[in-house]
């Protein structure tokens, strides 16, 4: 499992206070760990702050999975 | 009924009359409280009167900047995070529309508005994740009502209160309250200087006869940063003698 996969789930299950099973790579944000689109915002603002990255708004929208977050985050952290 | 210990507030403007009621009220109430203000001296001195569990965050709230660092200065200051923010401080720059200068619309909108959300935005963020917050704007009669000669105060009002709506339906499943006062005519140094013909013919307006006091705002003040209040949100509480009922 990668680093920033770890980190992710981290986040997550902080944050929803969600079962750390359920916080799988396919795991969506609203339909399988009860985030609201409060939670959304809360969650791409922690990721900002732990990966020291920007994720524009547009680009928030895409992020549904916690994978989606990873692999963004990922590819922000390569360029 | 409405105790606030182990609640940490913070009251802007608190070197005013008002603000300096709803500090000393919040503060008997239990509450650990921040004064902000531009005036160093005047805080201290409120809060060495407070005593225990009183402290100063100054603040200049036309700095975009400084505004911004207020809710974190003032959490340091009490070293605890913060539940309450009453967003009290504001100035006026009356004229005519015809004479009225850029500068005087853009200061007070500045102040008064633009202050109230630079403030609720970083105090937001905490009391989202503490799952508890109380925001209270200080409007005014005047946004409601409107005023010849303060398009730009009863726009900075008004646009105060049409924020606490939107913001409220933001945040309100994390249990945050937005709300405003919206006081009347108080007794104040403004309205000390009015002459017996100016207060007769705001007297007249008044149903209650008087003018109010600054207790009278502080205690709408206890009540929405109260746990009881927590069913209450997005709405302007009206203290005004009867002047306007809506």
């Amino acid at each position: 499992m990668s680093e920033v996969l770890e980190r992710v789930r981290k986040i997550v299950i902080d944050h929803l206070d969600a079962d750390p099973d359920k916080v799988t790579d396919k795991a969506s944000f609203i339909d399988d760990l009860e985030a609201d689109s409060l939670d959304i915002v809360e969650l791409v603002m922690a990721f900002e702050e732990e990966f020291d990255i920007e994720i524009p708004d547009d680009s928030a929208e895409h992020i549904l999975t916690v994978g989606d977050a990873v692999n963004y985050i990922q590819e922000k952290l390569a360029a | 009924m409405f105790d606030l210990s182990g609640k940490t507030a913070l009251v802007t403007g608190a070197t005013g009359g008002l603000g300096a009621n709803i500090a000393r009220a919040l503060h008997k109430q239990g509450a650990k409280v921040v004064l902000s203000g531009t005036r160093e001296a005047v805080l201290q001195e409120l809060a060495a009167e407070l005593g225990d569990n009183a402290y100063v965050a100054a603040c200049n709230l036309s700095d975009a900047a400084e505004v911004d660092g207020l809710i974190a200065k003032a959490e340091a200051a009490a070293g605890s995070p913060l539940d309450i923010l009453v967003a009290n401080a504001g100035i006026t720059k009356d004229g005519l529309i015809l004479r009225m200068k850029d500068e005087d619309w853009e200061a007070v909108i500045k102040v008064n508005l633009e202050s109230y959300f630079r403030l609720s935005r970083a105090a937001v963020k905490g009391m989202m994740k503490r799952r508890f917050g109380r925001i209270i704007g200080i409007t005014s009669v005047v946004g409601v009502m409107g005023n010849p000669g303060q398009t730009n105060y009863a726009a900075s009002k008004a646009g105060m209160i049409g924020f606490s709506k939107a913001l409220g339906q933001e945040v309100a499943s994390r249990n945050i309250t937005v709300n405003c006062i919206a006081p009347g005519f108080i007794a104040s140094p403004m309205t000390d200087v009015l002459n017996d013909a100016q207060r007769e013919a705001i007297l007249t307006k008044i149903p209650a006869g008087k003018l109010g006091e600054g207790a009278d705002i502080a205690s709408a003040a206890v009540y929405l940063a109260s746990n009881e209040a927590g069913y209450v949100t997005g709405q302007t509480l009206h203290v005004n003698g009867g002047m306007v009922m809506i």
